[in-house]
This record gives structure tokens, sequence and C-alpha cells, in this order.
């Protein structure tokens, strides 16, 4: 627009372009809000998540390890959430159930046993529930990726898995349930196989309490507290995206730190 | 500039009407770039701290200290969903729960809303993040950052300044687009939107970016930084708000149009300046 024009009818154009911008705004807005829901979120908000998930995704790297602390930083224990903690439960009868192995046709059964018979790994390491607090706590268990190496998730060509390399061939998620399915969760294939995420049976020194999961637990330092599902019934690697409790509610599926 | 006003203010007749009230001229204060960005920032803002309430409602850490002693919540409860009067937009409304239970109408509801709050927060941010960068971008580019960077003395004149809008100081403000307490604040605000951003991220991705974490003094301190800047912002924006009233329609003009009036002396000083 030249600024030869006489100012003062340009002036009052711009006023015209403000309200037309300020119409479009609470119109915009107005679309938004109203959207139709997708697990609980508006719709683009939900698109909105998965951008921010792919975005943060790309600069995810399984070998950057969290912060861990030494025993002086630990917090006092904290219960919190027990859906899928229902009381109908015998903890010495339990077993794994895992499917989706590339190198089993179909599920197994693993005992507490099987799986204390892998190598141990401890970390003291900061759980961040996505209400706004934190816990630091001391786990004990096995790495998911070491596990994975021992019971590997199925590939799309049926070779078996290459877990160091980009893990194009792999399954893309992890599906973990409580036995009796009141709470699930998904993640995705390079958070489970980093190298702080634990199948984890101790905290503190001692083995689970059942409110925090007995038998066996996650422990994954790069998500929110909601993907540390407790009380694992079945673990299933998968090309689908898994269900996610949360996600249902209008969280982010993601839920990476 | 050879407007037709110009030309009548060297009619008799116009300067006779000028001792009344003195001949104004336009001056082109704000370019297009600048208006949007700071249009845009308004809405925006809005959301973050609305999302963000959100979000602290979960986990609400912050309480009021007196002399050792707590208060209190920073917020009290009610302020979480307030009644709504007829005229607020029912697409705003949201249903409050009163303490036995019963429903209203509120205008607007932050209680349980943390899933919600976190979606629109991390939507917007990318508005706040990319509008901030083009702005800042433009500033560098377009040389607009001379007149808004606060020069060496002006800590001194913006004493001055404060003492003039309190009518405590008589003499005139030297003529320029920015003062020396509108440099400093506006450059001041810049660093703070830079710094929402940082703490923000270092509170979004503590392990993911945990060297940011780390940086900021940890995830308690850069969420401490996070919340008490945005109080700050808040504060800017009552300032503002009532700076610009203070001011006037010819000031507020200028940032939706581009054009301020000013007198014919005021515009050649101004024209010297760029």
């Amino acid at each position: 627009m030249s600024r030869r024009a006489d100012p003062r009818i340009l002036s009052r154009r711009s006023f015209v372009w403000a309200g037309i911008a300020a119409l479009g705004t609470w119109g915009s807005l107005r679309w938004l809000f109203t959207r139709r829901l997708d697990g609980g979120a508006q719709w683009p908000v939900r698109r909105a998540l998965e951008v921010n998930e792919g975005f943060w995704g790309d600069l995810f790297s399984r070998k950057h390890k969290v912060p861990e602390y030494t025993a002086d930083k630990l917090t006092p224990e904290r219960e919190n959430g027990d859906e899928g903690l229902g009381d109908d439960f015998d903890p010495t009868t339990w077993k794994l159930k895992v499917d989706g192995l590339s190198n089993q046709d179909g599920p197994i059964e693993l005992t507490l046993a099987e799986l204390q018979a892998m190598p141990h790994t401890e970390m003291i390491t900061e759980l961040f529930c996505i209400e706004g607090w934190s816990i630091v706590q001391k786990w004990k268990g096995v790495r998911f990726v070491d596990f994975a190496r021992k019971y590997p998730p199925m590939t799309l060509s049926g070779d078996p898995p290459d877990l160091d390399g980009d893990l194009e061939d792999v399954v893309r998620y992890v599906s973990l349930k409580t036995p009796d399915e009141g709470y699930y969760v998904g993640l995705d294939m390079p958070s489970a196989l980093h190298e702080q995420t634990l199948l984890c049976w101790e905290m503190n020194d001692k083995p689970l309490a059942m409110e925090h999961g007995a038998p066996l637990r996650l422990v994954v330092p790069t998500k929110y507290g909601i993907k540390n599902i407790k009380r694992i019934g079945s673990l299933t690697y998968t090309d689908q995206r898994p269900r996610d409790f949360w996600a249902e509610q209008g969280y982010d599926w993601f839920a990476g730190l | 500039m050879t407007s037709t006003e110009t030309i009548e203010s060297n009619s008799p007749e116009v300067v006779e009407q000028s001792t009344a009230a003195p001949v104004r001229v336009p001056t082109y204060k704000h370019p297009l770039a600048i208006r949007w960005f700071h249009w845009i920032n308004f809405p925006v803002l809005f959301l973050m701290v609305w999302s963000g309430l959100m979000i602290y409602w979960a986990n609400r850490v912050f309480t009021i200290h007196l002399f050792g002693l707590s208060i209190g919540p920073l917020f009290p409860d009610s302020w979480y969903s307030p009644h709504a009067p007829s005229w607020w937009p029912a697409f705003l409304t949201a249903t409050g729960q009163d303490d036995s239970g019963n429903s209203y109408r509120a205008m607007w509801s932050l209680d349980q809303r943390l899933a919600e709050g976190m979606g629109w927060h991390f939507l917007f941010a990318w508005v706040f993040a990319i509008n901030g960068f083009l702005y800042v971008l433009y500033l560098a580019l377009s040389g607009a950052w001379r007149k808004l960077l606060p020069k060496p003395a002006a800590l001194q004149e913006s004493i001055q300044v404060v003492l003039h809008d309190l009518k405590l100081r008589k003499q005139p403000l030297p003529v320029r687009k920015y003062n020396a307490a509108q440099q400093i604040a506006y450059t001041a605000v810049i660093f703070m939107g830079l710094l929402m951003l940082l703490t923000g991220v270092a509170i979004y991705k503590p392990s993911e970016q945990s060297w940011l974490t780390q940086l900021l003094g940890g995830y308690t301190v850069a969420r401490f930084i996070h919340f008490w800047t945005t109080m700050a912002l808040l504060a800017f924006f009552g300032v503002h708000i009532l700076q610009v009233a203070k001011t006037g329609w010819n000031n507020f003009r200028a940032m939706v149009s581009g054009w301020e009036w000013v007198t014919p002396a005021e515009k050649d000083e101004l024209e010297a300046q760029s």
C-alpha cells in the first residue's frame, strides 16, 4: 500500500481490516472449541499433539540418558493411581503373557523367576507426574532392551530384528495391559528400547508393594508417570498403535518427557 | 508530505484556528509487520495464560508466604470457575459445581481440565514461538531495533519518564518514537518471552532436553521461573493498558493503522531521527 495515499483513508481502511481480523480470530477459536472430540480432545488439538509427537520424537535418542541421582536425592514414596489394580489378583500364580515375538508363533508365558534370571539394572531416576509433581526413586529390574534381545519383537520382513539399528523393520509399538485390562498403555518402540526403560520388580531396595505394581511394573523415565504401568499382565509387540488409558481421556498419546 | 492539510495550514484562517488546536500532520509510526506481530500476540498470550492455569490447577504448588507463614493458595478456588453473567458467550461457558454439588453456568472452568489445558498450551505455544521469532527477525533485519534497544543513558532517562508520567516532573519528554522507559520495557518483554519459551521447553521435556532443564536450575526452579515470568508479563500488560488508555486514541490508532497525527515540528524531529 502506497504511503502517498491519504493517511486518513488508509487509517480508516485499516480499522475495517482490524475488525475483519478480530471477527476471524473469534470465529476460528469458536470453530476450534466446538470440533468433534477425538480421544477426549478436539480433533485439531489431537492432530497438534501428533505433530508435537513427530517433532520431539525426531529429537529423541535411545542413547541419551536422563539424569541419574545419588541416594541422598531420594524423596518419600508416593502412591498414585490404582486403575487396573483390583483385589481379585493372586501374585503367586502370576505370569507375564508375551505376544508378537519374532522367534515364536504364538504367545508365551514367563514367570518372575525367568525375568529375574536376566541381567539386573539399578537406577535412581526422577518420575514426573503429568499433574506437575515429581519424585526421585530407586528402581531395579531388567532393561527393556535386554528383555527384547532375548524375546525379540516381530519384524515386517520376518527376519530377526536389529535392535541397534534404525528400527524401520521392527513393529512400531508395545502394548502393555494389567491382568484385568483395567489399565493399558501404548509405547512407541524407540521409547521402549531406551537404555533406561526397565521392567521393574524392586523399588527402593524392597520388592514392589502391591500398590506400586507388584509383581512387575514398567519404569520409563522418558515418559510421564501415566505410562509407567503397574502390575503388567501382558506385553504385546504390535504394528497397530495400541490403546492407551489416558490418551482416551484427552491426554497426549506420546506423553514423552 | 505535501498534503492539502499542510497547504491549508499556511492560510490565515487555519493559522487562527491553530492557536486553539495546533495543526496535526500524519506520520507513519508502526510498520504493518510490527502491527501484526503485536496483535497476534494479544489472543495468543491470553490463550497461553488460560491453558497454563488449567495445567497449574492440577498441582497448585505455589502458595503465598508472608513473614514465613503460608497464607493460602495463590489463586482462591473460586477463581477456577466463577459464575457467568447472562451476556457471557455460550461457547465459552463451562459447568461449575458448588460445594453442595449443584451445577451452575460458569464463565470458565479450570477445574479438572489438565488434559485440555496441555493440548491447547502445546498447540498455541507454536504460534507464540513462531510469532516471537519472526518479530525478532524483523527487528534485526529492518533496523527497527535501533529505536527499541535502550541506550546507555536509558536508565537515568527512564526515571525522568516515570516522574513525568506520575506528574512529578513538568518538563516535556524528548520527542522520540519510544522513550527510555518504553525502550527498557519493550526490550525486557522480548527477553521475558524468550525466558518463557526456554523454561517452557525445560519443564515440557525435562528428560529429552535435560541439558536445558539442568541449565535453568532443574525442574522445580524452571517451573517457578516459568510461572513468575507469566506474572511479570501480566504486570507489564496491566501497565501497558493503563499507559495506552492515558496516551489516548491517537497513539492506539497508530498500532492499528500505522499512522499517528503529530505537530509539524514533532514530525520533523521524528523524521530527522529515522
